[in-house]
């Protein structure tokens, strides 16, 4: 039922409301709006109750294991929502005075410098609102300095086809063209096709390492003087920084620019699909270049850097400085890790990873890439079950819903027929990860011996499989007051 | 895998052509490609009039989990488009060689239909694709 | 170890079942030379004591002080209900919906929060949200340039009186892609885009026309003229609207003859904090026929196999996941839990409630404006009508007087110098619903006595500060 549906004429929560209606006399009529908007009319408990039922009809972290690939589901701890929503932060006026946020720019400065030295990276700009903005401003500043030399031939990206496709996607909103390069079958980079796709027209590659096969690439240094010899840069995707967070540093590893995803490794809420918060680190030849406004430290006060002090910026991407309260919940989630909690992370993520990878092949289940070690992420095809089961990776998903247990990520990357990716994150217990394996042996159990259970599932959730193509054929996007 | 009408011409990223013996073709795509597409949930058309290339993109298909650029088998100019195929995408899924055409194109060139691949060559596509 | 469940009992069996003797081994594909050293400038951990001791600290040194900027963030009453449900972990830690019988929570919230944009723009469809209004309007500039079909200029006529960093954010996303943004001069003594204006511009190729309303200054556009001469030009129009003004405000579905295409902007004023400039959320409506074009995530109601409805992701071909470099935008993470927040106000304020606050904010700029007219050195710059926020010229330089107030901890307003030389000495200045008379009083005196002692320096009174 919708709220819509709750709704009674001249109903309200005037509670939350002015209690009169100011008059508008000065405001032209032809101005003014002539009918209502068709807005619910309820009451403050009618709207408690529904939205607290209908949070219910979620999986989340707090509630469920989570172990959907590429996407860090890990605990968002209370401490850093807690101490972002503080009233000094949360009442604080982006256009406040300098002298009344030297609190609020420490916060964003402390981060800056914790995320450099964690990447390695000469400088940082946390203006980013997320992933694909920080890819943007990415790709935007080896644009910036391509033109900055003179060198308008470079009109190629190269990107993976196992890439995550913001990556081209980026690439074209930054006016590039995308050239494609394929992957090993051990999940490496095809090097000669590498070689033969780099040339004066080469601009950059974008790569995610670990890739989105969960295993390292391991001849990225290769790559990155092969790269830097064709004159091109490298990006750094941050997607999978979790797994080597402290570890390896992108920047020791040749690459120019990079993007963190902060609502993934510095654990900040997904929000049901936002907001993250996707700050950029750069060498030392993009520095000009990064995104304004971030935060400088003259030994005694903290001061905004804006496009006045940077001319050759890309510029800003949001009509503020992003979104500062994710950064502070970074922020309180670096203070709590420190430098040791930092390197722990992926040391357990990638134990977690690991672990269920060779419980699950120990179980007879097939492993994409059987002689690589995962990261903190591997790829399970589920091409024989589907062939000899008729029960495909799409089936096990929804079964393991029924099971209490959120998806991994399925059917990407789309170089792997019928795959998992699977992601447990450090923040699993063994005996959480005990259970989802449990539960895969049975779904394949049940395949066998009951297939069409696991072809109908879900079958425990507030609605069973729902049918996509009516979803696009019948456009039904909002409800109607005819309805 | 079902029967191709030998009477079409085809081309490797699965769009079918009939030469109408007046200049013109009618293109779509083959039955082969609806199946690995699904359910198709909308067609954006070319514009009648455009000037298309020999393998130029100047369709999309789209079902629920995918969109599939239609490439032009030869270079000439858009003469009509399958209206039908607005309301009704699924015209393709029922009958993709037949009512599910596409659009009708002028050819400028027209060794270039010659050139398309029999119905032997595109069943051997076919067979690439399945390993 | 903070947030790693694991005992030292459990890591030996995990490590024994994997055949790693040590947690350094499953890192060995990587090439010793990369491993990171010593992370020397990352300070040791801290408890949850220490490091809220620290923020508290931190969060009060900045002060709450008296504050009337507004500048496309506004100081507006949220509900305590509000955030209270937002910050349920089912909402608050849960993915993007791409599982959708196990996200029913989420799909039908976004579901209802595009049903109540659209209600509130006069809209046909909404997306389920973008990052912030400025980066909500590259978005729908992109999309304009994609829609026309009819032009190939790739130039978008943007007025002058749109906010500043909308016009540089919008610029620096799109400049990429060979799009020009053409200023539109205002109209000096009304501050707002004179229609006739547009006339320069008739007869040449022109993609797209943005409308802002209020604009920057506050000032009311002639929104029906302006999308009218949009529509007889051939150019898609463009409306960025402050989403609690239209509650009494017509909406831009309802501009003109015909509505505009695209509407957009930044939804702070429903629910969120304004918490340094972010997170927002980015809003995006447009006409059902432009639907394909549009960026981001759209849900639509659908039934299940028993013919129960329910909500799903559509539309997704699109969308970069799926149509990788010939998608509509990058864009992936949104702000969904934003949205969240903004369908919960919208929900408890309902029609009546959201009139009642922009009628009451609206009503405080003008007591404020009534104070002002007492104090010599201050006069409103425009003679137009304005929405809750209005411009004034000052008999001092403008960035003296900020920061003599702020030391008297009031935030008078932003400094409208930066962005434009050619007013002078020019305030805008914002007064919400949550303004009290005494504290618009306490403003007015202050601002007074400040403008006082900086034209009359020899004043006996002059404060010392």
């Amino acid at each position: 039922m919708l709220i819509h549906e709750h709704s009674k004429p001249g109903r309200r929560a005037s509670a939350q409301a002015p209690s009169q209606m100011a008059p508008l006399d000065d405001l032209p009529g032809h101005l003014r709006r002539r009918r209502p908007p068709a807005l619910p009319e309820v009451s403050e408990m009618q709207v408690v109750r529904h939205y607290t039922r209908l949070s219910q009809k979620n999986f989340s972290i707090d509630t469920h294991f989570y172990p959907l690939g590429s996407c860090t589901m890990k605990y968002n701890p209370r401490a850093g929502h807690g101490l972002a929503m503080l009233p000094g932060f949360l009442a604080r006026h982006p256009h406040a005075p300098d002298s009344h946020s030297q609190g609020f720019m420490a916060c964003l400065h402390d981060l800056q410098e914790m995320l450099k030295e964690v990447t390695g990276m000469k400088a940082v700009s946390l203006t980013p609102a997320a992933g694909a903005q920080g890819e943007f401003a990415g790709v935007a500043m080896i644009r910036a300095y391509h033109e900055a030399r003179g060198d308008h031939q470079r009109t190629e990206i190269i990107v993976p086809n196992a890439a995550h496709g913001t990556n081209p996607a980026t690439a074209v909103m930054c006016g590039y063209q995308v050239r494609e390069i394929p992957t090993l079958a051990d999940g490496d980079v095809d090097m000669a096709a590498l070689e033969a796709a780099l040339g004066p027209q080469t601009a950059g590659i974008m790569l995610t390492n670990p890739s989105t096969l969960g295993v390292f690439e391991r001849r990225i240094r290769e790559i990155a003087d092969l790269v830097h010899q064709a004159g091109g840069l490298l990006y750094y995707d941050g997607a999978n920084l979790n797994a080597i967070l402290g570890k390896v540093r992108p920047g020791d590893m040749g690459f120019d620019v990079i993007h963190m995803n902060l609502h993934k490794t510095f654990s900040t809420p997904h929000g049901g699909g936002g907001p993250g918060a996707g700050p950029v680190g750069v060498s030392a030849r993009l520095e000009p270049f990064l995104p304004v406004p971030f935060v400088a430290f003259d030994g005694r006060d903290y001061s905004w850097l804006t496009e006045a002090e940077r001319p050759q910026s890309i510029g800003r991407l949001s009509a503020f400085a992003g979104n500062a309260g994710i950064l502070l919940r970074a922020y309180v989630y670096a203070r709590m890790l420190g430098a040791e909690g930092m390197k722990r992370v992926a040391e357990y993520s990638t134990l977690n990873a690991n672990y269920m990878l060779k419980r699950l092949q120990a179980e007879g289940f097939e492993a994409a890439f059987p002689d690589r070690r995962a990261t903190h992420e591997f790829i399970l095809t589920l091409k024989r079950e589907a062939k000899e089961l008729g029960v495909n990776t799409m089936d096990f998903a929804k079964r393991l819903l029924d099971y209490g247990f959120h998806a991994p990520t399925t059917y990407f990357p789309m170089l792997v027929p019928e795959c998992l990716l699977i992601e447990p994150t450090e923040t699993e217990s063994q005996e959480e990860l005990d259970r989802f394996i449990e539960a895969l042996v049975k779904i394949r159990e049940e395949a066998r011996t009951q297939p069409e259970r696991v072809k109908g599932a879900p079958h425990n959730q507030p609605v069973r499989r729902l049918d996509d193509v009516r979803a696009a054929r019948e456009l039904d996007l909002a409800w109607r007051e005819r309805d | 895998m079902s029967d191709l009408p030998n009477e079409l011409k085809y081309t490797k990223t699965h769009e079918w052509a009939r030469n109408e013996g007046d200049g013109t073709l009618t293109v779509g795509i083959t039955d082969h490609a609806q199946e690995l597409l699904g359910d198709l949930v909308f067609v954006d058309l070319p514009q009648i009039g455009a000037t298309v290339t020999a393998g130029g993109d100047c369709a999309v298909v789209e079902s629920v989990k995918a969109a599939s650029d239609i490439y032009s088998p030869v270079s000439g100019e858009i003469i009509a488009v399958n209206e039908a195929l607005s309301d009704s995408p699924e015209i393709i899924n029922e009958s993709a060689f037949g009512e599910g055409w596409i659009f009708k194109v002028r050819m400028s060139d027209a060794s270039e239909f010659d050139a398309l691949l029999d119905s032997n060559g595109y069943a051997a596509v076919m067979a690439e694709d399945d390993h | 170890m903070p947030f790693i469940p694991h005992t030292e009992e459990e890591i030996h069996a995990m490590l024994a079942a994997i055949g790693a003797d040590s947690l350094e081994t499953l890192f060995d594909e990587i090439p010793a030379g990369l491993r990171a050293g010593e992370l020397g400038a990352i300070p040791a951990g801290m408890s949850e004591m220490e490091v809220s001791a620290l923020m508290e600290q931190r969060a009060r040194a900045d002060g709450q002080p008296l504050m009337f900027i507004g500048a496309g963030a506004y100081d507006h009453h949220i509900p305590a209900a509000v955030w209270q449900l937002v910050g349920r972990g089912e909402f608050y830690s849960a993915y993007t919906p791409y599982q959708a019988e196990a996200s029913q929570g989420t799909l039908q919230l976004l579901y209802e929060y595009q049903s109540m944009m659209t209600a509130l723009t006069a809209m046909d469809v909404s997306n389920a949200s973008l990052y912030d209004g400025a980066s909500a309007l590259a978005e729908a500039i992109l999309m304009a340039v994609r829609l026309n079909r009819k032009s190939s200029s790739r130039k978008v006529l943007v007025p002058r009186s749109l906010h500043p960093a909308y016009r540089k954010v919008a610029h620096n996303i799109v400049r990429n892609q060979g799009i020009e943004l053409v200023e539109v001069p205002f109209d000096p003594e009304a501050g707002h885009t004179d229609p006739a204006s547009l006339e320069a511009y008739a007869g040449q190729d022109i993609t797209a026309l943005v409308i802002p309303q209020p604009n920057f200054f506050g000032v009311l556009e002639e929104v029906d003229a302006l999308t009218d001469w949009a529509a007889r030009n051939n150019a898609i129009s463009i409306g960025v609207v402050n989403p609690l003004a239209l509650a009494i405000l017509s909406p831009p579905g309802d501009w003109g003859e015909k509505g505009v295409d695209i509407c957009c902007g930044e939804g702070q004023p429903l629910g969120i904090p304004l918490s340094s400039g972010g997170p927002y959320f980015g809003f995006l409506c447009c006409r059902e026929a432009h639907v394909r074009q549009m960026p981001g995530r759209i849900i639509g109601r659908t039934l299940d196999l028993d013919g129960k409805p329910g909500f799903t992701l559509t539309l997704q071909a699109r969308e970069q996941h799926i149509r990788r470099s010939k998608a509509t935008s990058n864009i992936c993470t949104n702000q969904g839990l934003m949205v969240t927040a903004a369908t919960i106000h919208m929900a408890l304020l309902g029609a009546e409630g959201l009139a009642r606050a922009a009628a009451a904010s609206h009503a405080n700029s003008l007591a404020l404006n009534a104070k002002f007219s007492a104090i010599e050195g201050v006069e409103p710059l425009f003679d137009r009508p304005c929405f809750h926020e209005r411009p004034y010229r000052l008999a001092a330089p403008v960035p003296e007087v900020l920061r003599s107030l702020a030391a008297h901890n009031v935030l008078g307003g932003y400094d409208l110098g930066r962005d434009y030389p050619e007013l002078g000495n020019a305030l805008l200045v914002c007064a919400t619903e949550k303004r009290t008379a005494a504290e618009m009083d306490q403003y007015a005196d202050k601002l007074g006595r400040v403008l006082r002692a900086r034209t009359e320096p020899t004043c006996p009174t002059r404060p010392k500060f």
